[in-house]
């Protein structure tokens, strides 16, 4: 496997984010089985006992995300990998972390839902991994690759990013990125090391004793918590949020989509501008913090929105919300299975723009949803 | 004039007592801050705290602390001596934490032979929520949940954590003590150290229950509460080393 430097190899989406995690400087990997995400734990079984780091086949996947937990509360990286169903387990995790301010480095290679599904390939998990589904108010930073190539600088970007800003971070890719493969290039992680010292556990020697906690008896102290871990998510919100677009300064209508579902409306777009409809592209590349900002300042220039996701629509939400009535979103879905293909969506689209739907389900149950 | 006893250089100077009057969590966590003064580890120790009335350890002990959800301390532990196997890790559960909601957590940490110590409080009851039944009720006993008593129809059985603790391989020290009497609290400081003393040898995972009052959730004086340990706890629950002991 090559590590560490730019030359192309042809790779599965799961195995560049389990090498990716091992350039970072993950420490620990701690992971309970799951189709379609099994690999990543495979391939770091091997790994990590090469190196001399830590692997643990953890009895469930609430043992794995509390072992990363405990892990990077000590200072190191540390990463867990799942799948739809089992990520649900971890969300109890995810509050606790948020909650502790504990870096923990999640990988969600999206299957389907609701309940066991099957391993169709869907992105139903948007709403789990940006709304989350733990108590209380939390935010995670959710990253969206829609390439083996950015599975690879993702997963570079959640490491750094967890410590930088000691929060927790998912890596939302899907079955089609976990198992497709690739060219792609590690390069080299190419962020600084964060330095942790500050707070990380290492036991107490020469200092005051540390505890990273979040039990509140004092009302006024958890309310300051509170508005702390929201005052820290403005500042990601305003130095990390990251999109691509292409192609929007002339556009009419722009195709919004996250994940790998990105690849087909790029090609879309294209197909549509050699019908004349000029069509842009607008993608999230960070789900939290959302481009909110952005998507109101085109959708302030005239510009509607055609959202193209696979699941009931879960980012048509958070693009309506920025939109905000400026103009008109559309919603192109299929919940599960094949993905939307480039001729799907370029009829689906000639549709909405020549009869005013705001609804298209290609293939799928006819349904009108009250959007 | 000879001084007999002094506060644990391991416990915080301004801790502020959170438990009720009788409690044995008093004596246990002293019993803890004694062996930790006792073999010079606070400086290298991170523990990874659990939740219910154990959860106050940290409010008491001057030592590095991560908190973990109810039942998930022994993953916790995990990751932590995985990420930092030159520390010392314990845990500080209850019964309900230890062996209700994390037995899976607890039971593999000690499959796998985890080099921890995992000190679990047996109290038959879950304390901070107000007395309810928890996985060693006895038989019989009456709680808020179990208003005519443990019967075996709805409620099944109390689990004896120690010995099965003791059946997994990783499993290096295993015991059960009391804290009804100063010879079995004496007996329960040696296990506390042995426990410790398994992880300082790498041997593996080390274990130790400890029966203990709960005078408020019992309806008893603390001085009922012990001779309820002493004349009915310890009949069900063995005291011993089931694992790893002098025998």
């Amino acid at each position: 496997m090559t590590d560490n430097n730019n030359e192309k190899v042809l790779i599965k989406g799961n195995y560049a984010i389990a090498q990716a995690a091992v350039n970072a400087g993950c420490q620990c990997y701690f992971g309970y089985p799951i189709t379609p995400q099994t690999e990543i734990g495979e391939y770091l079984s091997g790994k990590m006992q090469e190196l001399g780091r830590g692997y643990v086949c953890a009895e469930s996947e609430l043992g794995a995300i509390n072992m990363v937990m405990g892990a990077v509360s000590t200072g190191v990286k540390a990463m867990t990998s799942s799948s739809s169903p089992a990520v649900a387990l971890m969300q109890e995790g995810l509050s606790y972390a948020a909650s502790d301010e504990l870096p923990v480095v999640l990988v969600n290679v999206m299957r389907t839902g609701p309940g066991l599904g099957y391993i169709y390939p869907a992105q139903g998990d948007y709403n789990q991994a940006v709304y989350g589904g733990g108590n209380g108010d939390y935010k995670i930073i959710v990253l969206a690759p829609s390439t083996v190539q950015e599975c690879i600088d993702l997963t570079y970007r959640a490491f750094y990013l967890a410590q930088k800003y000691r929060n927790p971070v998912i890596l939302l890719a899907d079955g089609i990125l976990g198992q497709m493969m690739e060219p792609a290039s590690f390069g080299k992680y190419p962020y600084p090391e964060v330095d942790v010292s500050s707070w990380a556990l290492t036991g107490a020697k020469g200092r005051e004793a540390r505890k990273i906690y979040s039990v509140a008896t004092d009302e006024k102290k958890q309310i300051q918590h509170i508005y702390d871990l929201f005052k820290k998510f403005e500042i990601i919100t305003q130095n990390e949020t990251t999109y691509e677009e292409f192609n929007t300064e002339d556009a009419d209508i722009i195709l919004t989509s996250f994940g790998s579902m990105t690849r087909n409306i790029k090609a879309a777009m294209n197909v549509l501008r050699k019908k004349g409809i000029k069509a842009g592209c607008f993608r999230p590349v960070t789900l939290s913090p959302f481009p909110h900002k952005r998507v109101s300042e085109l959708a302030g220039e005239g510009k509607d929105f055609i959202v193209v996701e696979m699941n009931m629509g879960q980012m048509f939400k958070d693009i309506k919300y920025a939109v905000n009535g400026q103009s008109k979103v559309s919603l192109v879905n299929r919940p599960v299975g094949e993905w939307l293909s480039v001729e799907e969506i370029v009829e689906a689209v000639e549709n909405i723009v020549a009869k005013g739907l705001t609804v298209v389900n290609p293939g799928g149950v006819e349904y009108a949803a009250s959007v | 004039m000879q001084q007999v006893f002094s506060i644990p250089e391991s416990m915080k100077k301004d801790f502020r007592y959170t438990f009720c009057p009788g409690c044995d969590h008093g004596i246990a966590i002293r019993l803890v801050a004694e062996v930790i003064d006792e073999l010079g580890i606070r400086e290298n120790i991170i523990s990874s705290t659990s939740v219910g009335c154990s959860v106050f350890l940290y409010d008491f002990l001057n030592i590095d602390c991560v908190e973990a959800p109810h039942g998930r301390a022994l993953a916790s532990a995990t990751g932590v001596k995985r990420a930092r196997p030159d520390k010392f890790v314990f845990t500080y559960s209850g019964d309900g934490d230890f062996a209700s909601i994390g037995i899976a957590e607890s039971l593999h940490s000690a499959l796998r032979g985890e080099n921890i110590s995992a000190i679990c409080i047996n109290n038959t009851t879950y304390g901070m929520t107000g007395g309810q039944l928890g996985p060693t009720t006895m038989m019989g006993q009456i709680t808020t949940t179990s208003p005519t008593g443990r019967n075996k129809e709805y409620f099944g059985y109390p689990i004896k954590i120690a010995e099965h603790i003791a059946l997994c391989d990783g499993t290096a020290y295993s015991a059960r003590v009391a804290l009804d009497s100063v010879p079995h609290i004496n007996q329960a400081k040696q296990a506390i150290k042995k426990a410790f003393q398994t992880q300082l040898d790498g041997k593996g995972f080390g274990f130790v229950e400890i029966l203990s009052s709960c005078p408020t959730n019992w309806h008893m004086t603390p001085e009922q509460a012990h001779e309820r340990v002493r004349n009915e706890m310890i009949k069900v629950f063995p005291l011993g080393e089931f694992k790893g002991g002098d025998k």
